[in-house]
């Protein structure tokens, strides 16, 4: 089953064209990785599907981008936004308590009974895998946490709204390797709910989590273009483009 | 081969024979930093020490809780005085925030927005007005809100008059301020907060306004001195009556404008003294107050 699919999808900066025709089909259930050097447009993709590039004054887009067969650009943002949560590079909980960082999203949504949210605040927990390290001090700053910790609430705050995908730019570049990797066990565990787009520019990263590879690389106009796009095994041990190899074999970038 | 510790002996000789005198700049400087703040200090320390010193003695219950009776000697306290003091601040404070503090949020979170020439245009206006107004020398304010409130409107010498004028001088206070506290929230909790599909309003309600709130309160406490500490727009705005307001409409004198009063049409230089005693000590305690406020919001958002 098909989540997300774009077709000649294309963003403009003013007059540059940062993305060109990018057309692929992102599977339901399962990890996809967008992988590609520095400055390939891989964040400005990923940050297509819950319309984050709306922020950027003189962005503009060309082709159509689908969620479940609706097109993005025709639903309310903010709706959109509720579908598709979205994890940081830099792990971002506001300066609240642990619980308010988890409940603000259903709020915002308009639920405000407390013994709802309490529920949904120690499921959202539970399934990012922090639960047990904060439960007894649920009303203490989420400042207070170490990076990896503040990472996972992140990741809790942005199931407790239920979305069906969850887009993640670099979560773990930020972190230590220990962190890391429970990061990449929780996205493991995740897929089975929800579908995962992660942008790293760690290939190991992408070989060890992700089910598919996007492989992004930028055209003489530095616009970025989607080279190839497939399970990530054969992606990694049989390219079918010379780009690739190149790629992940070191020689470049 | 040679050449190799040709090369170090030379790079390790230069630092050691420079390092002598940047040791001594460094004295230098730490020095004359030092009596620079010293000589801060000591300032500040004359000015306050002199006017306690004089107006200390004269201070007690009766001076506090009496009114002043005027008169080339005079005579009384400052009850008076406190009291309208106390109203003027909560009445510009109540003015000036609420719209000082939105137009910050507009300037810091919708003007970049738009779109349209003509609106862009106009916000870079309505920004170098805000510059320019914390700038103007107060009595400009004081002539504005004694020729529309005072005159035009008909509020005369009233609380009124003052609130809206003194209003106008600590906007441009309160909007840098709070604009400033509201810039300096990081991009990344506005988009986190949009991310989870909460809409813009609620993103400043609840997440950037939160953050800068520190920043903002410390913009409403420089006003409050300067409501407290301000006489000329008040010289035209607020008249100079002994008694204490009994509505909006009528006149007063703030402790500030007591002490002009008392200097240059009395006698009584050692009550001016003692009302300027009453006003520094009002001052730090204001200022220590607000200083614990916003410490403990900010200590409780970084836990």
């Amino acid at each position: 089953m098909i989540r997300i699919e774009t077709i000649d999808y294309s963003l403009f900066y003013r007059d540059f064209r940062a993305l060109r025709q990018v057309t692929i089909q992102i599977p339901a259930n399962q990890i996809t990785a967008i992988i590609g050097p520095s400055g390939c447009g891989k964040s400005t993709f990923l940050r297509t599907f819950n319309r984050m590039n709306d922020l950027i004054p003189g962005v503009r887009t060309e082709g159509r981008v689908l969620l479940d067969g609706q097109d993005i650009f025709q639903m309310d943002p903010v709706e959109l936004r509720r579908k598709v949560g979205m994890v940081f590079q830099k792990p971002n909980p506001f300066p609240k308590s642990i619980f308010d960082n988890v409940a603000y999203g259903p709020r915002a949504h308009g639920l405000h009974d407390h013994a709802r949210l309490a529920e949904i605040v120690e499921r959202s927990l539970r399934d990012a895998a922090l639960w047990d390290e904060v439960k007894d001090d649920l009303g203490k700053s989420a400042l207070a946490l170490s990076g990896g910790q503040q990472q996972r609430l992140c990741i809790a705050r942005a199931l407790a709204v239920q979305p069906e995908v969850i887009l993640m730019d670099e979560p773990a570049s930020a972190l230590d390797p220990i962190a890391t990797l429970r990061i990449e066990e929780l996205i493991q565990v995740l897929k089975e709910k929800y579908t995962i787009v992660i942008v790293t520019h760690n290939m190991q990263q992408a070989a060890r989590v992700s089910d598919s590879t996007a492989f992004f690389m930028m055209d003489e106009q530095r616009a970025g273009y989607l080279v190839e796009f497939g399970p990530t095994r054969q992606l990694f041990t049989n390219p079918q483009h010379k780009q690739t190899e190149d790629y992940i074999t070191g020689r470049f970038g | 081969m040679n050449s190799i510790p040709i090369a170090r002996t030379a790079m390790r000789a230069q630092p050691r024979s420079n390092l002598r005198s940047r040791r001594v700049g460094q004295a230098v400087a730490f020095a004359l930093l030092w009596l620079a703040g010293l000589s801060a200090v000591v300032a500040l320390l004359a000015v306050s020490g002199y006017i306690i010193s004089r107006g200390l003695p004269l201070i007690d219950r009766d001076f506090l809780l009496t009114r002043p009776r005027g008169g080339l000697g005079g005579e009384g306290g400052i009850s008076t005085t406190i009291v309208t003091t106390l109203y003027l601040v909560l009445l510009t404070i109540g003015v000036a925030t609420p719209l000082g503090v939105g137009a910050a949020i507009y300037l810091a979170e919708y003007a970049g927005e738009t779109e349209s020439g003509f609106l862009s245009r106009l916000v870079g206006l309505a920004r170098l007005g805000v510059e320019t107004l914390a700038g103007v020398p107060s009595i400009i304010f004081g002539l504005f809100g004694f020729a529309l409130f005072v005159s035009a409107l008909h509020f005369g010498f009233s609380l009124l008059s003052a609130g809206l004028a003194g209003a106008c001088l600590i906007l441009p206070v309160i909007i840098r301020a709070s604009e400033e506290a509201l810039l300096a929230v990081p991009r990344s909790y506005r988009e986190g907060s949009l991310a989870l599909g909460a809409t813009k309003w609620q993103t400043t309600w609840q997440v950037v306004l939160p953050a800068a709130a520190p920043g903002i309160i410390t913009g409403i406490v420089l006003s409050v001195g300067r409501v407290v500490s301000e006489t000329a727009v008040f010289y035209v705005t607020l008249g100079g009556s002994l008694r204490a307001p009994s509505s909006l409409l009528s006149g007063g004198r703030t402790m500030a404008l007591h002490v002009y009063y008392l200097a240059m049409e009395t006698r009584a230089f050692d009550k001016a003294m003692a009302t300027g005693a009453v006003l520094i000590v009002t001052m730090v305690l204001i200022n220590a107050v607000i200083n614990l406020l916003s410490r403990r919001l900010s200590a409780g958002m970084r836990g």
